[in-house]
């Protein structure tokens, strides 16, 4: 055999010839007249704490101007939502979609006992644990545990992405990472794995290497599942050049096509900016809203719009007072992003934070993250939110 | 016992207590007394062994310069840059570290050392920002990873950087912070249930006063020690940090809770009750010697049971630092073990949470699955790696001060440039070995006859080794 060829020759000419076990086979994408109905979710996680107070700024605050001296978003320049609140100017591609009522915000969430370091309080939120509780399972890997009608498929939670992240990781089910559906399905048709998956199916047993292999085969049977049924629907919007925008435009090329998937995981990068923090969050917030908006609108003119729910949550937010570097530093509770076609609520969900009552400077949260999952659970996904989240959350009316 | 039967014993030990061992060395061994073979492999260094990468003076200097620019109310441009700059250095401190490790974990000649360190790392499980602190923290779990538990114990909990982690830092008289009595019971030594929320602040108590001192140095401070009396699993004195860590080990329960992670990360995802109580027993009665334990574990016969041969999924650092021994790998760019071990799920000195990893199934999914069966064809064969990887949350302030905005994530081609010494490996083979050999010899569990004879049918050893440490198969050990 000669270097370099081994594992790189691609088979895209034979696709699809996978053995795959009858219990395995995929499901059909979705009619264009069934897709109308089928509700999907998006869950957009902004890493590195996104600064909440410089995104919907309390420019009713004085307090607001008094611990950001340097670093606070002038009135004048604020996106105004009423008299209290309103956008950071670089979020000005999301005034359509609030004005079309499309956007929901809720404030100060968040949950009891904050962490502030950023990968415990991730996998908090990823997990949606409490403070002092370790899960190994994300809440929406335990959603796919929960034998929703096509959980057995890993396509039914998809992450843009090269690496699962936790919360798509069940206990017995997880979700599918797909960065490239194209790439994906390229390597998993390798003629060399290919034939030891055509050869395998006695190794389907209980025991670790039957796990492996039934990893390996449902990989390969969701990756062409993908690729197939994804090249269906070719998107017309113009999606900006970022790379979170190609992501978005990923996702929409999946729901549009009709998969059978119920939950979209994208993530942004870059928002711990405890230095020369307006310009590195400005440009992150402009990439995000330009981006949502081709993409909500691309939905829209696709009908899809109705059917779709995007989150958008960081890890924390930061402290009300300013660092010495024109940065902010760790803080705890957060506003969270709710965007769809068929919103409850929109426009401001909740009154703005009281930055005159804080616990060693930081927010008070006043609604529970879990709070937010269990409404979506319950009212989007039609899953038993208390399964799930294993206790009771009450549940919001935004939706 | 036949040699046949002995060979593959040793090679399973090998696999476990360490990281592999090459045809000839297992040929070796296999000729000697097993309990001789293990004697030998719990055998450490006479003098430690540690890895230096940061020393306390650099560490002090950096901390103190942080300090310093911190306290400044407002800072010019030059100081944002130095702040700028100790992030990134920071990092990549931390990276090197790492680094360190990797290197340490395939070219050591203590394997069953390393293997111990990297399994208290995950029973201590701790984050620090600080290199210093976290190289500390490393050297502590490898030099008394073969001593005595208590030792260990109270060592690790005397690191700046579990001080800083679990709180104890704050942790004062009429101010307790019960963060480290916490997880002192449950994940340290007993586990839920053995103990009541009464006995943790009481304990938290007795703790007060264990931290570091002006100079990142521990000191026990009496000023903050709250030397009340204090009610501790129903007995009531004047207890300090080391009664409760004495109270705590002469319950035989936290022998158990110890020997039940050691079966777990050295015997079986799910180990057998009776075999965890025995192995608990002796670790009890020998008075927590490590080595007491692992002794019992090793030359226990249900250690070599066939259930117990073959079926644990590898971990990632198993996975890589296994591959890069057996393959006698170098890299040209060793960055690219720290993307392989984000994207595989267990970046060392970065663990998801105090509870450390997981392990077991919980490190297979698609994606990581996918990576595992392409490793070999990228580390061995120069293949292309298509994947842009995924940053840990804690890198998150090195992004942000390093470029203007997230980059495009389109493909950035890229190889692993490692460079395998494929005569070495040879060279620890005999000359005649066949295809069909070799596979049953780099797998744990033998796979069925179709994959076996298409493996059968290659020409050459490399090619061989390449297909073998691509399957399924290669994943456990």
């Amino acid at each position: 055999m000669k270097r370099r060829d081994f594992l790189k020759n691609t088979a895209l000419a034979t696709a699809g010839a996978w053995m795959v076990p009858a219990f395995l086979k995929p499901l059909e994408a979705l009619a264009m007249n069934d897709l109308s109905g089928y509700k999907n979710l998006v869950v957009i996680q902004l890493s590195g704490g996104n600064d909440g107070l410089n995104t919907v700024v309390p420019f009713g605050s004085d307090i607001y101007y008094q611990k950001r001296r340097s670093i606070a978003i002038k009135p004048e320049e604020v996106i105004r939502l009423d008299d209290m609140q309103g956008l950071n100017p670089n979020l000005a591609a999301l005034q359509e979609i609030y004005d079309q009522g499309w956007m929901t915000i809720i404030n100060s969430v968040g949950y009891p006992n904050p962490d502030r370091s950023h990968f415990r309080s991730m996998d908090i939120w990823q997990s949606g644990s409490d403070a002092n509780q370790f899960l190994s399972t994300g809440w929406i890997g335990r959603y796919l545990d929960s034998n929703c009608q096509t959980c057995k498929f890993p396509y039914t939670a998809i992450e843009v992405d090269d690496a699962l992240s936790l919360a798509l990781k069940g206990k017995t089910k997880k979700g599918i990472a797909v960065r490239d559906p194209a790439a994906l399905f390229r390597n998993t048709n390798e003629p060399f794995f290919k034939r030891i998956a055509q050869q395998e199916k006695e190794h389907l047993d209980e025991d670790n290497l039957g796990y492996l292999y039934k990893t390996m085969i449902e990989t390969a049977s969701s990756a062409s599942y993908i690729q197939q049924n994804s090249k269906i629907y070719q998107a017309k919007a113009a999606y900006p050049a970022s790379g979170f925008a190609s992501q978005l435009k990923t996702v929409s090329r999946f729901i549009c096509s009709g998969l059978q998937t119920r939950v979209y995981y994208v993530s942004m990068s870059g928002f711990d900016t405890h230095v020369n923090q307006p310009g590195q969050q400005g440009n992150l917030l402009k990439q995000y809203a330009e981006g949502m908006n081709v993409f909500l609108k691309d939905l829209q003119a696709n009908n899809r719009l109705d059917d779709t729910l995007v989150l958008t949550f960081s890890e924390f937010g930061r402290r009300v007072e300013q660092n010495a570097s024109n940065g902010t530093d760790h803080g705890t509770a957060n506003n969270l992003f709710v965007f769809g076609g068929r919103l409850n609520r929109k426009g401001l969900f909740n009154a703005a934070p009281d930055l005159a009552d804080l616990e060693s400077g930081d927010l008070k949260y006043k609604v529970d993250f879990r709070e937010v999952y269990a409404t979506v659970l319950d009212k989007w996904l039609g899953a038993g939110s208390n399964q799930v989240l294993s206790r009771n959350f009450s549940t919001l009316d935004f939706i | 016992m036949d040699r046949k039967e002995r060979f593959s014993k040793i090679k399973h030990l090998y696999n476990r207590a360490g990281f592999g061992l090459s045809y000839l060395e297992t040929e070796q061994l296999s000729r000697r007394n097993l309990a001789k073979v293990v004697d030998k492999l719990l055998e450490g260094p006479t003098i430690p062994d540690e890895i230096r990468i940061q020393s306390a003076e650099d560490n002090r200097r950096l901390l103190r310069e942080q300090q310093e620019l911190n306290a400044r109310k407002d800072q010019n441009e030059a100081e944002k840059e130095r702040k700028k700059a100790y992030l990134r250095l920071r990092n990549q401190k931390n990276q090197e570290l790492n680094l360190a490790w990797i290197d340490k974990l395939i070219h050591t000649g203590y394997p069953l050392q390393e293997k111990m360190t990297l399994f208290w790392h995950g029973l201590f499980a701790c984050r620090s920002e600080t290199t210093y602190f976290a190289q500390q923290l490393n050297n502590v779990q490898r030099r008394y990873a073969l001593g005595n538990f208590r030792t260990l114990l109270i060592e690790v909990a005397r690191t700046p950087a579990m001080l800083q982690y679990l709180n104890n830092q704050q942790n004062r008289k009429g101010r307790p912070n019960e963060n480290f009595a916490r997880e002192l019971m449950e994940l340290f030594t007993l586990g839920r249930g053995n103990y009541t929320e009464q006995d943790i602040k009481e304990s938290a108590r007795a703790f007060t006063g264990w931290m570091y001192n002006r100079d990142w140095v521990f000191e026990f401070n009496e000023k903050v020690h709250d030397t009340g009396t204090k009610t501790f699993f129903g007995k009531t004195g004047r207890f300090n940090g080391e009664d409760i860590i004495d109270m705590i080990l002469a319950r035989p329960e936290a022998a158990d809770f110890i020997a039940e992670k050691a079966c777990r990360f050295f015997v079986s995802d799910q180990p057998q009750p009776a075999h965890i109580k025995e192995a608990g027993r002796r670790f009890y009665e020998s008075g927590y010697d490590i080595k007491a334990l692992m002794r019992h574990i090793f030359t226990a016969d249900w250690f070599y049971a066939p259930e117990n041969r073959g079926n644990k999924i590898k971990s990632p650092t198993e996975l890589l630092v296994g591959l890069s021994r057996t393959f006698h790998a170098r890299y040209a760019d060793p960055k690219v073990l720290i993307r392989l071990q984000q994207n595989l799920g267990q970046y060392l000195f970065n663990p998801p949470n105090v509870a450390g990893w997981p392990g077991g199934r919980s490190w297979i999914d698609s994606s990581s699955l996918m990576l595992r069966m392409k490793i070999p064809s990228l580390v061995l064969n120069d293949g292309e790696i298509d994947f842009s990887g995924k940053a840990d949350p804690e890198e998150e302030a090195v992004i942000a001060v390093s470029r203007a905005a997230v980059p495009s994530r389109g493909k950035r081609k890229s190889f692993v440039n490692a460079e395998v010494d494929w005569a070495a490996f040879t060279r620890d083979f005999p000359k005649d070995i066949t295809p069909a050999e070799l596979a049953a010899f780099l797998l744990q569990v033998q796979p069925a006859g179709k994959v076996m004879s298409m493996l059968a049918d290659n020409k050459g050893l490399r090619s061989t080794a390449i297909e073998v440490a691509s399957l399924p198969e290669y994943q456990l050990c």
